[in-house]
């Protein structure tokens, strides 16, 4: 499968090295080429200098290819804004964006990309490990119509018929 | 009205300014502390100093009764998640994003900001208007379902249209020419308009019909860097 990671931190660089090993192909972004070096040199797949927000970039990457798509930067909305077009401008099956907001981490799943909150996560983890019951909050939420369904998406990120001028989405 | 802006950089500080002078109850939020202290010092206790993309703070602010939320920080990103916030999680009735880079308002427009202001395509057509460029010109974008934008296209000694009556042009589907400026006065395109060297061309056009308009207004080959 192809996958598109966008931002080599720690956890997009482990990410790439072991879909790569496991034989998948992998392209990974991010703005500053000394990130690159948390890859191990057994890495066989394309590190690419670039912005995880740009169009051109996310196409060098071969985002119209890509099964799934990995948006794991330091920043909630740059990750965002990479999942969205990833899924919505490349057509990606998978798209997930890591963020820090809980918030924001519902809103967008009722949006309509996968999301993944590391602040839930770790607070979970380290509830459960002092014996607490955590938040339930699931570990990826995936949006309610499954990645698949593109018209669904694309339903629910547009604004209803006649939410123009003097009307109002409220209610919904 | 209740307008929620959110950045106070110089354009959310004069905007939050302009506001409050023209009696709408507004709220501004800036993360930066040192900033949002020194905004509200100089126009009273209505600055949020939190970070306007997050869903807490946006609550806070009263998000969810604002009529308005005018996202307009110095990054894309972040004015598009501000608006997405607002529009879907608080049911903000209208969204508006400063857009900075051109190339992303195509994809905010797609993904449901009601409103897009491009301080760089503005001044971009701006300069476009002053000096003769073999492209055509995007006056305004006409926004809604249809994708329609309002194109200029200048007539040059070398547009396959000289001598050719509207009519015969071939102008694609989805194109109107509505207009010619000639010598400064501009009267209605009928079909039997002949366009002359020095014209300017007013059309109406979906985005897609644009390259097929501008080679049969202005020619195939390119003379100037596109947008």
């Amino acid at each position: 499968m192809k996958v598109v990671i966008v931002g080599c931190g720690r956890v997009g660089a482990l990410l790439a090295a072991t879909f790569a090993a496991a034989g998948h192909n992998v392209s990974i972004i991010d703005t500053s080429t000394t990130a690159f070096e948390r890859l191990p040199s057994s890495f066989r797949g394309d590190a690419i200098r670039g912005n995880g927000t740009d169009e051109a970039v996310l196409r060098r990457a071969g985002a119209q290819d890509c099964d799934l798509f990995l948006a794991l930067t330091e920043g909630d909305n740059r990750n965002v804004m990479s999942a969205q077009l990833a899924a919505e401008v490349f057509g990606a099956r998978k798209s997930v964006a890591k963020l820090n907001d809980p918030v924001r981490a519902e809103a967008y799943a009722e949006l309509g990309i996968a999301t993944i909150c590391r602040t839930s996560l770790m607070a979970d983890a380290i509830l459960a490990f002092a014996g607490l019951a955590g938040s339930g909050a699931p570990v990826i939420r995936v949006p309610s119509g499954g990645h698949d369904d593109a018209a669904q998406l694309h339903d629910a990120l547009l604004p209803e018929p006649g939410a123009g001028a003097g009307s109002t989405t409220r209610g919904r | 009205m209740f307008v929620l802006v959110v950045g106070g950089g110089r354009v959310g500080y004069y905007l939050t300014r302009e506001l409050i002078q023209s009696g709408h109850e507004v709220v501004l939020m800036e993360k930066d502390r040192a900033r949002a202290t020194q905004i509200a010092d100089e126009i009273g206790s209505i600055v949020i100093p939190h970070d306007g993309c997050e869903g807490k703070y946006l609550a806070e602010a009263g998000a969810n009764r604002a009529d308005v939320v005018a996202a307009v920080t110095g990054d894309d990103e972040d004015n598009l998640v501000i608006c997405q916030m607002a529009k879907h999680h608080f049911d903000v009735p209208k969204t508006i994003a400063r857009v900075n880079n051109p190339a992303n308002e195509a994809l905010f427009e797609h993904l449901g900001v009601d409103d897009q202001i491009s301080p760089t395509r503005m001044i971009l057509a701006s300069i476009e208007q002053e000096i003769p460029v073999r492209e055509l010109l995007h006056l305004a974008a006409l926004g809604g379902e249809g994708d329609l934008e309002l194109i200029e296209a200048q007539i040059d000694d070398r547009s396959p249209a000289i001598g050719r009556a509207a009519q015969d042009l071939g102008v694609p589907n989805g194109c109107s020419l509505f207009a010619v400026i000639r010598g400064g006065v501009a009267t209605p395109v009928g079909s039997d308009t002949v366009l002359r060297q020095g014209d300017k061309v007013l059309a109406i056009g979906r985005r897609e019909c644009e390259a097929e308009l501008r080679e049969q207004l202005i020619g195939a080959e390119i003379g100037a860097p596109g947008l």
